[in-house]
């Protein structure tokens, strides 16, 4: 009980990670289809120098997200890679097209005839793997997966073309959105470009809200009882009330310049991702995946045999143990150092 | 198509795909790091240049590589949910660890790609090394899931559910090691090759002697690999002729168990008379290949039910194919160390250039076609003895669906590589005549 705990809790940390920063990279790539008219290539020029030598790092929260289902919960796994396989592999596709498009975007030195569409694919992919990433989410949730089905379309299509997935996608995307929004406004280095991304934070806070209520509206529409769900668990409900809190100081540093409120801004919307996310898993807790007949996929009735969850856990504490150390070096010398040079 | 042959064919095609990234991710960076290497010692700027043009391909194909082999481990869940039900558990911790193996990669190559003025020279080439040492350990931890589908162990098999399981066993089977040790060099070997010949192309073309420098970087790797390489794969076949004598029967297709029976040198098998046209034989040779021992017995594929050959013909052209190029790419080793030691004249003029640049699929070609035997040869099975393919495959239809699709994707993603490669190469040609001027 206490492994399969510490293993989901892994999990858990993992997809955390994933959304904060992998989030933050694709929120970046989203930001660049809202350019406005001012700034435009120094906005363009903060996104690329932020994420350049972070974004791979960043994403291989989901590799480890993926291994562990993969070791721990296989039927979990297997379940997923059939049923979503589609939307799986639209964020694949999504993102090695991003990753590929922003390479070259800084690398092809070869002449500049190719930079508007590298741009153009960086921002379009990165909206469609958000996109993706939130069908994904809105189908574990909402329950048309039929894991005894033979039809194709029943097997690969059904359990997540539905509006309630369409709004987590766009949900998503504007979650991601916010957040890089968030994150750049600490990055910017001039007056004018912070005002710009503080802005943009306020601006796609309300697209936040509007697909919020959508995705909530969809749930209902399609007789799905969310909102029930969502304020019958007292942790979803106490993540709802914190989160709604934080809007207030949130709002009043949003407004003012100087590094105090910069930093707050920062802390406090990272803090309301992680509490939108912390939301969600109080309301799936413990269901990984949920069934068109209303049953589903338990992590701890589906978890894989002790002395497999016994390896996976040493596995995942030694890489621990190895990746910190090198993850913060990383950091360090890209992120803070730079920071320092700037004072 | 029927599902399992729709199956068993996008395994293959995505894995064929994949392998080629997974070699370069393993190969190129050490070569990388020789350049660099050399650079810091003796400041040589094109060596830095060529550092930096080679770190920017590593870069490219890490990123198509590692999406590439995410999509693989979504393809076995589609593919082989009865795979993975009893096999995830057993096998899944080397993928665990290649994950770990992964992710340091990926910082290191972080740091390595805009580190250049930002870390001392020595800690930025070790960041470096780490890129190249995290790509052999990912690529060893897989292997060891697939010997593990060779030489199945860690577990015991109750009724058609795993129990009793022990995952470090697993993990540390008896083919694993020979497996990882023999794709490792295989790794080197192709990549070295490729890489050579083309920088060897690119130097007939331009005539500067970056090319050159390039050239003897990775023909000195791909040349020791080579050399190496026949030693190993005769361990392998060791391995394969105590582990699966099934496997070992269809690669040198001998269907009547014999006593210093011979090595065939081409062949076409013919399954209803059980005998093989038009071969070379060399009496004894199989036996001690096989066992080191001249007349030694060697288990024929009639001692086997007939339901439990893999496809013979197959197997035995991969395998003679596979061996036939590792000897190609030895004698041209041996002629490459011969000129660099002696001639280094002979690599801008004669025919040695441009048998490098004939040379440059040789060894994907042979990884190929010794994957074929590995994975072909297991055939009925997808765990040796254990479960059948036919048994492990999605009941669900429409396979040749998504069979189509990643046809197409992979299409798509050779496209973007080339287009990229082709870029890079362009710029870097600017550089160097800019260089002169
Ligand atoms: C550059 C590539 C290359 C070259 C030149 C060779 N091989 Fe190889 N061979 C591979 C690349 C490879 C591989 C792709 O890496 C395989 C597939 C699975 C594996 O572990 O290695 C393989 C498999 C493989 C197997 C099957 C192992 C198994 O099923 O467990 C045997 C018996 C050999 N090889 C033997 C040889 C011999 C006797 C060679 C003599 C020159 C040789 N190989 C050259
Ligand atoms: C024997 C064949 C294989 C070898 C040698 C190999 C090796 C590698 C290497 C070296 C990488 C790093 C990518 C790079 O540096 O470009 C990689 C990535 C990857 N491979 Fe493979 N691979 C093999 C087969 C597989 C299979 C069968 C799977 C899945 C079932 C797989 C899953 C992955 C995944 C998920 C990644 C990206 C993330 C990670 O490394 O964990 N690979 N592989
Ligand atoms: C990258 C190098 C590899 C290549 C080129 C390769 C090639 C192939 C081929 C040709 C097949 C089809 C065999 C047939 O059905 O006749 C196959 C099947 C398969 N391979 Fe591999 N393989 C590689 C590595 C691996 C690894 C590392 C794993 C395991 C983790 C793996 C797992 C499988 C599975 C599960 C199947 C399907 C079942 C079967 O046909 O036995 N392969 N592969």
């Amino acid at each position: 009980m206490i492994l399969i705990t510490s293993i989901i809790a892994f999990l858990g940390v993992a997809l955390l990670f994933y959304v904060l920063f992998a989030g933050a990279d694709f929120g970046g790539g989203i930001l660049e289809l809202f350019l406005g008219k001012n700034l435009r290539k120094e906005q363009r020029a903060l996104v690329t120098r932020a994420m350049a030598p972070v974004w791979e790092a960043n994403h291989v929260w989901l590799v480890l997200a993926i291994v562990i289902l993969f070791m721990g919960f296989p039927s979990i796994y297997t379940t997923m890679s059939v049923s979503l396989h589609l939307p799986l592999m639209a964020v694949l596709v999504g993102i090695v097209f991003r990753g590929c498009a922003f390479t070259f975007r800084h690398y092809d030195t070869y002449g500049k005839e190719f930079f508007s569409l590298y741009s153009r694919a960086f921002a379009l992919s990165s909206v469609w793997t958000s996109f993706f990433l939130g069908v994904l989410g809105g189908a574990m949730i909402f329950g048309r997966i039929d894991p005894r089905t033979l039809g194709f379309a029943e097997s690969y299509v059904a359990p997540w073309l539905n509006l309630f997935c369409l709004a987590m996608g766009l949900f998503t995307v504007c979650l991601f959105a916010f957040l890089a929004a968030v994150f750049l406004t600490g990055e910017a280095d001039t007056r004018e470009l912070r005002a710009v991304f503080r802005r943009k934070a306020a601006l796609a806070n309300g697209a936040l809200i509007v697909t919020g209520a959508l995705v909530f509206a969809f749930a209902e529409w399609g007789g799905h009882p969310l909102t029930k769900e969502f304020f019958a668990s007292p942790l979803s409900l106490t993540c709802f009330v914190t989160a709604s809190i934080l809007w207030f100081p949130f709002w009043r540093s949003l407004r003012r310049e100087g590094r105090g409120p910069t930093l707050s801004v920062r802390v406090i919307g990272v803090a309301i991702v992680a509490l939108v996310l912390f939301g969600w898993y109080a309301v799936q807790f413990p269901v990984a995946v949920r069934f068109a007949d209303g049953t589903g996929l338990n992590f701890y009735t589906e978890a894989a045999p002790g002395p497999t969850l016994n390896a996976l856990l040493v596995a995942l504490i030694a890489g621990t143990l190895l990746i910190f150390p090198a993850l913060g070096y990383l950091f360090k010398v890209f992120k803070w150092e730079t920071l320092e040079q700037k004072r | 198509m029927d599902n399992l042959f729709a199956a068993r064919s996008q395994m293959a095609l995505s894995l064929g795909f994949h392998i080629i990234f997974a070699s370069i991710g393993m190969a190129m960076p050490f070569f990388m790091a020789a350049s660099h290497w050399i650079f810091l010692k003796h400041k040589d700027p094109d060596y830095r240049r060529l550092t930096q043009a080679w770190s920017k391909g590593v870069a490219i194909f890490f990123a198509v590589g590692a999406v590439s082999g995410t999509a693989l481990s979504f393809e076995l869940g589609l593919l082989f949910p009865g795979f993975m039900k009893h096999a995830g558990p057993i096998i899944g911790m080397p993928f665990s660890w290649e994950g770990t193996a992964f992710f340091l990669e990926a910082i290191a190559l972080g740091l390595f790609l805009y580190g250049w003025d930002r870390l001392k020279p020595w800690v930025h080439w070790g960041s470096g090394l780490v890129v190249g040492i995290s790509g052999v350990a990912s690529a060893f931890f897989v292997i060891c899931a697939n010997a593990w589908m060779n030489s199945p162990a860690g577990f015991d098999w109750n009724g058609g559910n795993p129990i009793n399981i022990d995952p470090w066993a697993a993990m540390f089977n008896d083919a694993a090691f020979l497996q990882g040790l023999h794709m490792t060099v295989a790794a080197f070997q192709a990549v070295g090759f490729a890489v050579a010949g083309l920088h060897s192309w690119l130097g007939l073309r331009t005539r500067h002697a970056f090319h050159l420098k390039a050239v003897k970087i990775a023909f000195t790797f791909a040349a020791v690999a080579s050399l190496v390489q026949p030693i190993v794969g005769d361990f392998a076949a060791k391995s394969v002729a105590r582990r699966q004598p099934i496997k070992l029967a269809a690669m040198e297709s001998l269907f009547e168990t014999t006593k210093s029976a011979p090595l065939l040198i081409g062949g076409i098998p013919d399954l209803e008379t059980g005998r093989n046209r038009f071969a070379i034989e060399l009496p004894g040779m199989l036996s001690f290949l096989a066992f080191g021992k001249f007349d030694a017995e060697v288990k024929g594929l009639n001692d086997f039910p007939r339901e439990h050959w893999p496809p013979v013909a197959v197997v035995h052209y991969a395998f003679q194919l596979m061996v036939a190029l590792g000897s190609l790419m030895a004698l041209l080793s041996v002629a490459g160390l011969f000129f660099l030691w002696k001639r280094p004249e002979q690599f801008t003029r004669g025919w040695f250039p441009k048998a490098l640049v004939g040379a440059i699929p040789l060894g994907f070609i042979a990884i190929e076609a010794g994957w074929t035997v590995t994975e072909v040869g297991r055939q009925p099975w997808i765990i040796y003895n254990v479960l059948k393919t036919a048994d492990a495959v999605t009941p669900r239809p429409g396979v040749v669906y998504t069979l189509a699709l990643y046809a197409f994707l992979y299409l798509f993603l050779t496209a973007v590589v080339t287009f990229l490669m082709w870029r890079q190469t362009l710029s870097l040609h600017r550089e160097l005549r800019e260089g002169e001027t």
